[in-house]
């Protein structure tokens, strides 16, 4: 009757499961990945019909080029500014949010879809209303400080401010993407803890943050660093519609080399290293994470 | 001792309590009973300071109370869900209430508390403290483990830890035997009622099973729709609920209800022969199962339908002339009449409860109240 042994029918069941979804992973991520990979050892151009193995000359070249030392530094400075203030005001935002629903649950709904609105928004689209902001003699940024006293800043020309500017804008960003994680990780944590918390003795807001709310937003934490940290990484936008790297590669990023020695100058090689380099710092934070954090978070 | 005084509390529009008052004695294991709904735990969050009234007064050992926080109140809780924190350990759980109170911020503080001395000595008294807790409750192998390795009951003996750890002015716990399973909710109640004359302080525990408030506490207050429906001893209640929905809910046989039409004061149809007597048209007997039994004099006739045999004795489950059932107990040893048999049965007229049918409030012309 039956033509295999149970334990070969669900063998099969489960290979009939998993396998569509492993093999899609195979053809568009882990092929794709080993074809850049060794592309990077290679002097490709697109378009060429035939390319020689150079060994880690582009990887060689990144490192030491001042251009390719730059787009690197610049992108784990980004990144080290990004993260702990989006995170940080995410959290402040959803918490105040998440009282305020309490009270007023209308304008906390408001307030929290306008958050969320540059998440949702076309980040090229609203780089453009960037531009008009800061322009250095139109702008309503500098109208602003020039109305309250301050000199006007060329925001995105000047080549110690500009890197800062990208990254506000990539704060304001991000904010409501973590709020809006913040804010489900808030609506997670039961009453009960708040109210043994009450008559354990912590009463002010200040302690009942520490003993419940923030060691219970451990996962949440955990997850939104990883996530904001590699959207950090891919910063592309802004930097291609505001300032294409400049002034003099004051605002280039891994990304954004990438793209340019990619698609602009053709060095498929060159920019398979590129790429290779980027995929290592976002695995490494990655692992990071996860082996720092995970030792001090407790999931339920 | 703990004092309610006509306490409301209304949540928008709709009112939960209305007017409550009621007093916890001094060392007195005081149970809030009623169904899920009732307002018996809004009640327990006032008491604690976790809630607020909308109007009346809560007095604590005498003072009112009603603007101190529960920490102020030094009440301690224990919640259903346990409420523990998941990222402490047993011992940190236990210890929190202490730390809260004892240390100031900066002692508390993960890296200067172990630094400065003055903490380092607190500390220490702390975890003598947690030791001798953990040691009344079992939990000294646990005192390592994190919540989410502990069993139920585990969990609910680190809950009361953290309440025994201090010496608050009243315990109050809120349904904390319902999430264990039956036979360690049986066990937990001797550990309770150890755990209350060991502190000798007033104990009030929220519950909906009536046997857990009829076997652990001195006071049982029964709540209905926010109101206090009855209060007193367990055995008062038992023996004189002033209310149907009280007698039906108090004993683990459920009663026998009938209702009954009186003609000229006297009762009709199969109950004819019982010597009650009322004004009303229409009353609510109530008949506890272990008060009915077949005796051949018997005033009241039945047909036996089924029996069901419990060793110590059987439940009689019988049909009256009218068809409605009724229930009675016979000793264990007795040979009541075959299924099918026809059986009288005789009941115990001091014991008989009359309710009025309309409002099912006890009605002061029951036999029981002449014969008492």
């Amino acid at each position: 009757m039956t033509l295999f042994r149970r334990s070969t029918r669900e063998a099969l069941t489960d290979l009939w499961l998993a396998g569509p979804a492993v093999a899609a992973m195979a053809v568009l991520i882990v092929i794709p990945v080993v074809l850049v990979a060794a592309m990077s050892f290679t002097d490709y151009q697109f378009g060429a019909r035939r390319f020689d193995w150079v060994g880690w000359e582009n990887y060689v070249e990144l490192l030491t080029d001042p251009i390719g030392r730059r787009a690197i530094s610049n992108t784990l400075l980004y990144v080290a500014i990004v993260i702990p203030f989006s995170m940080g005001l995410g959290l402040l935002v959803a918490l105040g949010l998440h009282r305020m629903a309490l009270w007023a649950p209308r304008l906390s709904n408001s307030l929290r879809a306008a958050y969320f609105l540059p998440v949702a928004a076309t980040l090229v689209a609203m780089a453009v209303a960037w531009q008009m902001v800061l322009h250095p003699s139109l702008g309503l940024m500098n109208a602003f400080l020039r109305g309250i006293g301050f000199a006007g800043q060329n925001w995105l020309s000047d080549q110690d401010l500009v890197l800062y500017t990208l990254a506000a804008i990539g704060i304001w960003q991000s904010v409501g993407y973590t709020m809006v994680l913040y804010l489900a990780g808030l609506s997670a944590i039961p009453a009960d803890l708040y109210q043994a918390a009450a008559v354990d003795g912590a009463e002010r807001g200040w302690e009942r943050f520490w003993v419940v709310t923030w060691p219970m937003l451990g996962p949440t934490t955990l997850f939104v660093t990883v996530i904001t940290a590699t959207n950090a990484f891919r910063v592309f936008e802004t930097v291609a519609t505001l300032t294409r790297g400049g002034p003099a590669f004051a605002s280039d990023t891994l990304v954004y080399a990438l793209y340019r020695e990619g698609f602009v100058y053709f060095k498929a090689g060159y920019a398979s290293a590129i790429t290779m380099v980027f995929f290592v710092f976002v695995l490494v934070i990655t692992l990071l994470k996860f082996r720092l954090l995970e030792r001090r978070v407790h999931y339920r | 001792m703990m004092e309610l005084r006509d306490i409301r509390r209304r949540f928008g529009k709709t009112d939960i309590l209305h007017g409550i008052s009621l007093r916890v004695p001094e060392g007195s294991f005081t149970s809030l009973l009623g169904p899920s709904g009732c307002g018996k735990s809004t009640t327990l969050k006032i008491m604690a300071g976790l809630d607020h009234a909308t109007a009346g007064q809560v007095l604590l050992n005498g003072e009112d109370v009603a603007e101190r926080t529960a920490a102020e109140r030094n009440v301690a809780m224990v919640f259903q869900s346990y409420a523990l924190y998941p990222h402490m350990t047993v011992a940190q759980n236990i210890a929190l209430p202490l730390t809260m109170r004892e240390m100031n911020r900066v002692e508390r503080l993960p890296l200067a508390g172990r630094l400065l001395p003055t903490a380092r000595a607190k500390r220490q008294g702390q975890a003598r403290r947690v030791a001798d807790v953990a040691e009344v409750l079992g939990l000294q192998t646990l005192l390592a483990r994190k919540p989410s390795e502990l069993s139920g009951g585990q969990k609910q003996r680190v809950a009361l830890g953290r309440a025994l750890v201090r010496d608050p002015s009243i315990f109050l716990l809120d349904e904390p035997l319902s999430n264990l399973d039956a036979k360690l909710r049986v066990e937990m109640r001797s550990e309770l009622t150890a755990l209350h004359r060991r502190t000798g302080r007033p104990f009030v525990y929220v519950t909906h099973d009536q046997a857990e408030a009829m076997s652990l506490s001195d006071q049982v207050i029964v709540m209905m729709e926010g109101r206090i429906v009855q209060a007193g001893p367990p055995k008062e209640l038992y023996e004189r609920p002033n209310h149907r929905d009280i007698a039906g809910f108090v004993g683990s046989h459920p009663i026998n209800f009938f209702d009954v039409d009186l003609e000229r004061g006297r009762p009709t149809g199969p109950f004819h022969a019982l010597p009650v007597t009322g004004q009303a048209e229409r009353i609510t007997l109530g008949l506890r199962v272990e008060d009915v039994w077949p005796d051949a004099e018997g005033q009241i006739e039945a047909r036996t339908e089924r029996l069901e045999y419990l060793g110590n004795e059987i439940l009689v489950h019988a049909v009256l002339a009218d068809g409605r059932p009724i229930r009675a107990t016979a000793p264990g040893h007795a040979v009541p009449a075959e299924p099918g048999a026809p059986i009288r049965l005789a009941c115990a007229v001091a014991r008989l409860h009359v309710f009025d049918s309309e409002s099912g409030v006890r009605l002061a012309g029951g036999t029981q109240d002449a014969a008492a």
